[in-house]
């Protein structure tokens, strides 16, 4: 069992096309390191300088946004999904 | 002819041309549509824009069409309404109601947004129309897609008042209630989004569809004669309308439609829902989201996507944010019924009362101009003052019955009173 990270399709084009990746458990900065680090410019899309996320990227942890959680510090289990969507209009 | 030059991401910059597309693909920023506003100086002025019938087209030349509308042709240009009683009522000197509760054809601000959408959508070749709806939204879309020949599928909250789902339903549309709060029903239509192929109007069709918010602004200022109020209040969901309202008073300042002069903006919103507010007040721009808890659904978004930029306008214009309880929401819906003989739902009870409590911290001056955007209509929210008004006695049609029933009330204005005291603002 691994984590199971959620590509959106905006970033899909820095990961071939691929929408779901698999990484070690840990923290939420820990797997989203690990993305970075697997695809080239995945780290400038996803955060505005190290530990700080931009604007308008949201992270659900098994349906949850970690900022009702810990933040970048939610410790991710095996077996849990994380999912990185944009933030969108209201209505 | 249209002036759009293309689509600008608001954070780094990045241009992309017209499509269905709707953050930056660099950053995750939203888009925004770009005019060539030098071209338009000497063209797009008063009398052009008088010359064209009054619905929300009248704008056109400052909204992301390339040909011709294809719905919404007679959305818009709702009643700027002089609010004497309630000035009376509040002690203030020129106040204004701009009344979208009378927008046709569903009664909402919506219309304006999915006017430009559904043409949008059109050009751009979809088929489906979609979107994520706390209701007034769905409504709209599922009316104009039916008028225009589209297919469309909306999703909203399982929870919503009957009136808001049964308006959209009537309209024959595709409806699926989601097990959440808006914020799930918003993340699972831009995974929908992408894998569809739809043009979800608040989602890959948003830069559109925002710029149509921009036509409440433009009317309050024609409607002033072509002037802006000091004092704009406004509610706030996901953030859209608010920062448009003030984009639309900035364009018709640099196209010299309205002289220059400090319009303030102030961001409304329910108590039980105020993450904006709460970054207003604390001064910082980062908006930490909420699970949203109060009566006025439509505007209960606890995530909202554009708040950022309601802050920076708010901030910018030097007003302000204010927010107000379920039971100040209801007051106020009823307070606005009985001075004014509107009916509005309580995302408009959440404005009055955010106003009412403005102008008593003295943050809105009494003698300056006000106006109070009322966003939707009361009639699809039955369920907010059902409690609050009591069903009156029934009688035999008898007129010693009638006479009988005066008595027992001791005055003449039977029933209009019933229900709980109305709350009178200090």
């Amino acid at each position: 069992m691994a984590v199971k990270v959620r590509i959106p399709t905006p970033l899909r084009q820095l990961t071939n096309g691929v929408d779901m990746i698999e990484t070690p458990a840990g923290d939420i900065a820990q797997v989203l390191q690990h993305v970075c680090q697997k695809f080239d410019g995945m780290d400038k899309r996803l955060f505005k300088q190290p530990g700080e996320l931009n604007r308008f990227v949201n992270i659900y942890l098994n349906d949850e946004d970690i900022r009702f959680l810990e933040n970048l510090a939610t410790v991710v289990k095996d077996g849990d999904d994380v999912s990185i969507v944009p933030a969108i209009a209201g209505g | 002819m249209s002036y759009v030059v293309g689509l600008r991401c608001r954070e780094c910059g990045k241009q992309y041309p017209q499509k269905g597309v709707h953050v930056c693909e660099v950053c995750f920023g939203p888009l925004e549509v770009e005019y060539d506003y030098a071209a338009m100086k000497g063209k797009v002025t008063k009398a052009s824009i008088e010359a064209r019938p009054r619905n929300l087209w009248r704008y056109r030349d400052l909204l992301p069409i390339d040909g011709e509308p294809k719905s919404g042709h007679h959305s818009g240009f709702t009643p700027l309404k002089r609010a004497h009683n309630l000035e009376r009522v509040l002690g203030v000197k020129e106040l204004y109601i701009k009344d979208d509760s009378a927008n046709y054809p569903t009664w909402s601000y919506k219309e304006r947004v999915v006017s430009v959408a559904i043409t949008k959508a059109i050009e751009l070749g979809y088929d489906t129309v979609g979107c994520a709806s706390t209701g007034n939204l769905a409504n709209s879309v599922a009316a104009h897609s039916a008028v225009a020949g589209l297919k469309a599928f909306v999703m909203i909250p399982h929870d919503l008042e009957q009136g808001k789902v049964l308006g959209s339903l009537i309209f024959g549309p595709q409806m699926v209630r989601i097990q959440g709060n808006y914020d799930d029903v918003n993340r699972l239509c831009s995974e929908i989004a992408d894998k569809y192929k739809w043009a979800i109007v608040n989602v890959n069709l948003r830069p559109f569809y925002t710029e149509g918010a921009k036509t409440f602004g433009f009317e309050v200022a024609e409607q002033l004669g072509w002037k802006l109020p000091q004092h704009t209040v406004c509610p706030t969901a996901g953030g859209t309308i608010l920062p448009k309202i003030y984009k639309a008073y900035k364009e018709l300042i640099s196209l010299g439609l309205v002289a220059e002069s400090q319009a303030k903006i102030y961001s409304a919103q329910a108590a039980g829902c105020n993450p904006v507010v709460e970054a207003i007040r604390a001064g910082r721009d980062l908006i930490k989201p909420q699970k949203p808890k109060t009566i006025a659904k439509s505007i209960a978004i606890g995530n909202p996507a554009d708040g950022f930029y309601v802050v920076h306008a708010v901030k910018e214009s030097g007003g302000w944010g204010e927010d107000a309880t379920d039971a100040e929401i209801v007051d106020a819906i009823k307070l606005l019924a009985r001075t004014e003989g509107i009916w509005t739902e309580p995302a408009g009870g959440t404005t009055l009362a955010a106003t009412i409590k403005l102008i008593n911290s003295g943050r809105i001056p009494r003698d300056e101009s006000i106006c109070v955007c009322i966003t939707g209509n009361g009639l699809k929210t039955v369920e907010v003052v059902q409690d609050e008004l009591a069903m009156p006695p029934s009688i035999p049609a008898k007129l010693d019955a009638f006479d009988a029933f005066i008595s027992n009330q001791g005055h003449a204005a039977a029933g209009r009173n019933s229900g709980k005291p109305l709350a009178v603002p200090a």
